[in-house]
């Protein structure tokens, strides 16, 4: 056998403080009248570090920076000048991007060939591209003369710590807002980093502010008075409460909820890519997307090839430490998250669904989960409706096309689906059939600051991504 | 020889391409008319037959579309008399027809103007392109009677919706009218549907109801009413609309946001290689 | 084994016997998305193997080189000479193993077979009118025969990519099945020459038509066309062997050549063997580096994980 030695990246290159405030007006300040909560890596359960908790008060002074930085110096500079220090910021990303793959794999448990040959990646293309549109709105195609809204409260997941932070952040300023952005309780440690960049990029204070906390936090932000617009990606049960929460007010709403899409496996598909496909589509980043391919649909006449080449494959899955560069499946990004990834797997065994994982050692210490697959699911399992957020695939067959569009829609959700199939008239065939703001034919799972991103019914309303990414936060 | 007695026209509901009483039997008088009270059974009705008329007429091409909303334009200046004889300003009809020919061209154009291809970094064909979100739910603005109700129905179905419609509460005989406009127009039924009535006993139930996607609260004059439609609308996260300011101009150019936010962007990937 | 493995065998074995009962088959193969195959072969590239499993790595591709010289002026004394370095390709360290295979012109085969006789290491001729193959079947049978009863025990030969790309996949298929026979004894190793074959697709098709001809080993190029090895060619090889193995029960080994001449590059197909077939094919008899600056660099790549100081060229035999 050929056995991988451990292949550690160094942690040494992240230096960590013991305690950090909260990032408002430019400058890292105590709460007044919050408390601290600790950020733990979830692969071993050793505190990081010690991190503000933002209270009404910390954030309504987060607030009353960004409206005063939108009045006095953001909103009247030239869009080519907000570009630059977009650019700059975009940079100085890329030149600390080590760093951050390191502290996003710490603070996440995601893999490290994940934070560094994904995440990172994108968060600086991000920033990157929404650069370049600050100086050219009137040219976006929401009328000559785009008015940002002011401030935007942010409030973010904890799956892709920075590259939600980037697909909020980058536009909001390109398009001359300010922000308020309150980073998940579990994952607030990039967040701060990025505080740093901004420091760094000189990009002038109150701009951004980092408020840290957990659901209180965000409710305080989210139905703060002095907002203009509110972006949320998370649960949908949060993002309906912040629906209600700005009825009949004058805010702006951009929702990135959750998601159950059907990857479907027809039997003239590029079956060894299928296979990629669905574990890709499943088992990265631990499950932990909101459009993540978690109901498998295979044609019947195919479905066990299909699954002998699944299970083959998953066998090769390492799982385990992070930072091992060869590490592919990491650890869930907290004790509750593994709860509800356990609760909803018994539910599949105990409605009959067949389970199986590959042999697999889980480590001892921290949150892990191994990758996971139930057969013999039907549409009215619980796996098979409800958002599992972790590395368990639900595998269901159908026969004809139609089937497949309606085993796909008939879901709440509407983020995203796949289609695996050799045959070009029926991807489009399918496409238009299927109710999703993002499908992915022969491929899943990828993502590019120029595409849209978003969902139909209650995966959320609103794109981010592309010229459609703008308009969540221009006056249109 | 006596005086000819005239026939009166009775003023129902549309639902499914017909003209039904209200289930409940009930009635108001208003503009020296009686007309139908719809209840909230009236309403799931014309939700559901909105739905039933997705598949067509989202599925239609968007041409077909285009014609059949001329052809609404074309209908309605055969009517002119008609609707001044309702007491709608000679203008006011005139804009509104012409408000339906904007809106008619376009239909084959907004998936051009709001969609589009992608550079991705990857060797990937990437296409964004808008579709109907489906079925909305309409409140239509108490006045202008004609135009306001053509100017948000119009961009709600040009692009593919099906439509609900709470029609003006004071001033409900245009929309009646309009619906025997759009019945004779080769508009499939059940594309618009339209409800009279008040406002409190319908659209809650729209708003609530979780097989419509969207609503647009652009007729609601009670803030506390629109708040608490938003929140309704929030269970099932519907698209919305919020009221339009008291003093809009409904003659100027209407912009394209009525109709995007109606609509949902599918972004497709597929890779490029041989 | 399950009765439908033994009928799906028997079927396999018919397949020969008609043009339309072959293409087909070939044509009835899943396809390969091109995009998606790159990916997967990068992302495997992307595996960072160190230290202990370098060294196991190291030792493994050396077993697994079939060291090659190819070229018009190849002379008794150069092929000698190479021979020499297969047997003992670090002089200064006897725990280092020998090569797989030495590979030549069949003109070089006996002066080769001096040299390697008895001692484990594989003589393998190239053949069939190598590389393009276009010369009439009777010569490139007895260009086989020539090259075995010379003491080559392993022959290289190449498909006719002419008539593989015509469609006529009859004439291949015999032409392999006939080479097969001319080998008698000797293990055939079947050259696709995949950089003629320009697409995935046709790789698999004419992986799975050289293993449905009898080909002991499948092989990418011959190294005399601009595209030769790749990560992703390989991929799509490798997955052919190991579903004929689960349809026919026959394993068929792998042989990536050209292009591959440094230890990371060598590493990542090992990666990939590893975790495309696993164990079974990590094993000279059924993996195989075609290539000739590549041992050197195997080389001094373990002197480095020996000695902890990096090597240079000029401590290292040029042969």
């Amino acid at each position: 056998m050929f056995e991988y030695a451990p292949a550690p990246e160094s942690r040494s290159v992240v230096d960590i403080k013991p305690s950090y405030g909260l990032f408002v007006d430019g400058k890292f300040v105590d709460p007044t009248d919050g408390g601290s909560f600790k950020s733990i890596n979830p692969a071993s359960e050793e505190v990081l570090a010690e991190v503000a908790e933002a209270g009404a008060q910390d954030v309504d002074r987060a607030v009353r920076a960004a409206r005063q930085a939108y009045e006095r110096v953001w909103g009247p500079m030239p869009g080519r000048d907000r570009a630059k220090y977009l650019f700059r910021i975009a940079r100085i990303i890329q030149e600390r991007s080590r760093e951050l793959a390191v502290l996003e794999s710490l603070d996440n448990g995601k893999p490290i060939k994940e934070s560094r040959d994904v995440d990172l990646p994108l968060v600086a293309a991000h920033f990157f591209y929404y650069a370049g549109w600050a100086d050219k709105l009137e040219h976006a195609g929401f009328g000559a003369n785009p008015r940002p809204l002011g401030v935007a409260a942010q409030v973010i997941p904890w799956n892709f710590p920075l590259l939600m932070l980037a697909w909020k952040i980058a536009p909001a300023l390109a398009a001359g807002n300010t922000v308020v952005l309150k980073p998940a309780e579990t994952t607030p440690l990039t967040a701060l980093l990025f505080a740093e960049i901004c420091q760094q990029a000189d990009l002038p204070a109150g701009v951004v502010n980092i408020v840290t906390g957990a659901g209180d936090t965000g409710r305080a932000l989210v139905e703060h008075a002095g907002v203009d617009k509110v972006a949320f990606t998370g649960s949908t049960e949060v993002g309906r409460a912040i629906a209600r929460s700005v009825a009949g007010t004058r805010k702006k709403l951009t929702l990135e909820l959750g998601g159950k899409a059907a990857n479907i496996v027809f039997d003239d598909a590029p079956i060894d890519q299928a296979v990629e496909g669905i574990v890709n589509g499943i088992f990265f980043n631990q499950g932990h997307v909101c459009c993540a391919g978690s109901r498998l649909l295979i044609q019947e006449n195919v479905a066990d090839r299909v699954l002998e080449s699944l299970k083959r494959r998953m066998a090769q899955l390492r799982v385990g430490d992070p930072l091992d560069k060869n590490t592919d499946i990491g650890a869930i990004n907290s004790a509750a998250q593994l709860e509800r990834i356990r609760e909803l797997s018994d539910a599949g065994s105990a409605e009959g669904a067949e389970r199986w994982s590959p042999p697999c050692e889980l480590p001892e210490r921290g949150f892990w989960f191994a990758p996971t697959i139930f057969t013999g699911v039907t549409q009215a399992h619980r796996i098979a409706r409800e958002e599992i957020f972790g590395p368990v695939l639900s595998v269901l067959t159908f026969r004809t096309p139609a089937e497949a569009v309606e085993k796909a829609n008939n879901t709440p959700y509407g983020l995203s689906a796949g289609i695996w199939t050799d045959k070009g008239s029926r991807i489009l065939w399918m496409a238009d059939r299927l109710r999703a703001g993002v499908v992915w034919a022969n491929t899943f799972n990828k993502f590019d600051p120029t595409s849209p991103f978003g969902g139909y019914k209650e995966s959320g309303y609103g794109r981010e991504g592309g010229r459609h990414g703008l308009e969540g936060y221009l006056n249109v | 020889m006596s005086e000819r007695v005239a026939v009166r026209k009775t003023y129902k509901l549309f639902i499914g391409g017909k003209f039904p009483r209200s289930e409940s039997g009930r009635s108001y008088l208003v503009q020296d008319a009686n007309v139908s009270l719809a209840s909230r059974k009236d309403a799931r009705d014309a939700v559901v037959a909105a739905r039933a008329a997705v598949k067509g007429w989202a599925g239609a091409t968007a041409y077909n579309r285009g014609q059949i909303l001329y052809r609404v334009a074309e209908m309605l200046e055969g009517r002119r008399e008609q609707f001044v004889a309702l007491g709608v300003p000679a203008d006011e009809v005139d804009a509104a027809i012409d408000r339906w020919v904007w809106y008619a061209g376009w239909s084959d154009k907004l998936t051009q103007v709001y969609g589009g291809a992608n550079p991705v970094a990857g060797p990937y064909f990437n296409l964004s392109a808008p579709e109907p979100t489906g079925v909305v739910a309409v409140v239509a603005p108490e006045a202008p009677a004609l135009l306001g109700l053509v100017s948000v129905i119009a961009p709600a179905i040009v692009t593919g919706n099906t439509v609900v419609v709470a029609a003006s509460p004071t001033a409900p005989l245009a929309a009646v009218t309009l619906a025997e406009v759009l019945a004779t127009s080769d508009l499939p039924g059940g594309v618009v549907n339209i409800l009279t009535g008040r406002l409190p006993e319908t659209v809650p139930t729209l708003a609530a109801h979780m097989d419509v996607n969207a609503i647009d609260l652009t007729g609601v004059t009670d803030a506390s009413l629109a708040a608490d439609l938003e929140v309704k609308a929030a269970q099932n996260l519907k698209r919305v609309l919020r009221p339009a300011p008291a003093d809009h101009d409904w003659t100027a150019d209407p912009g394209i946001t009525r109709m995007t936010t109606l609509l949902e962007t599918k972004t497709v990937w597929h890779p490029k290689g041989v | 084994m399950t009765a439908t493995a033994t009928s799906a065998r028997s079927d396999l074995s018919e397949l020969g016997r008609s043009e339309t009962a072959l293409r087909t088959f070939l044509h009835g193969l899943p396809g390969v998305d091109q995009v998606g195959a790159e990916q997967r072969a990068a992302q495997l590239g992307t595996r960072s193997i160190k230290t202990t499993a370098k060294a196991q790595a190291i030792d493994l591709a050396i077993r697994m080189v079939d060291l090659t010289t190819l070229e018009g002026a190849d002379t008794p004394g150069k092929v000698r000479a190479l021979a020499a370095k297969a047997l003992r390709p670090d002089p200064a360290d006897p725990s280092c193993p020998h090569v797989g295979a030495v590979c030549v012109y069949p003109a070089m085969v006996p002066y080769v077979a001096e040299v390697l006789r008895g001692s484990g290491v594989h003589l393998a001729s190239v053949a069939t009118a190598f590389p393009s193959g276009q010369a009439p079947l009777e010569i490139k049978l007895a260009d086989t025969r020539a090259a075995v009863e010379a003491g080559a025990d392993e022959i290289d030969m190449v498909i006719n990519r002419g008539a593989f790309l015509a469609g006529r996949y009859s004439e291949v298929y015999d032409e392999i099945v006939a080479t097969k026979s001319a080998c008698g004894d000797a293990h055939l190793k079947v050259i696709l020459e995949t950089g003629e074959l320009a697409t995935y697709d046709n790789v698999r098709r004419a992986s799975w038509l050289a293993m449905l001809a009898g080909g002991d080993f499948i092989k990418t190029s011959t190294g005399k066309v601009p595209v030769a090895a790749t990560l992703p060619v390989t991929l799509v090889m490798l997955e052919a062997v190991r579903d004929f193995r689960a349809a026919t029960g026959r394993q068929v080994g792998v042989k990536p050549a050209g292009g591959i001449k440094t230890t990371k590059d060598a590493i990542k197909y090992l990666v990939m063997v590893n975790e495309t077939v696993g164990a079974d094919w990590l094993d000279p008899d059924w993996f195989r580096f075609g290539a000739s600056s590549l041992l050197n660099d195997l080389l001094m790549q373990r002197t480095k994980l020996t000695t902890g100081t990096y090597s240079g060229p000029d401590y290292f035999t040029l042969d």
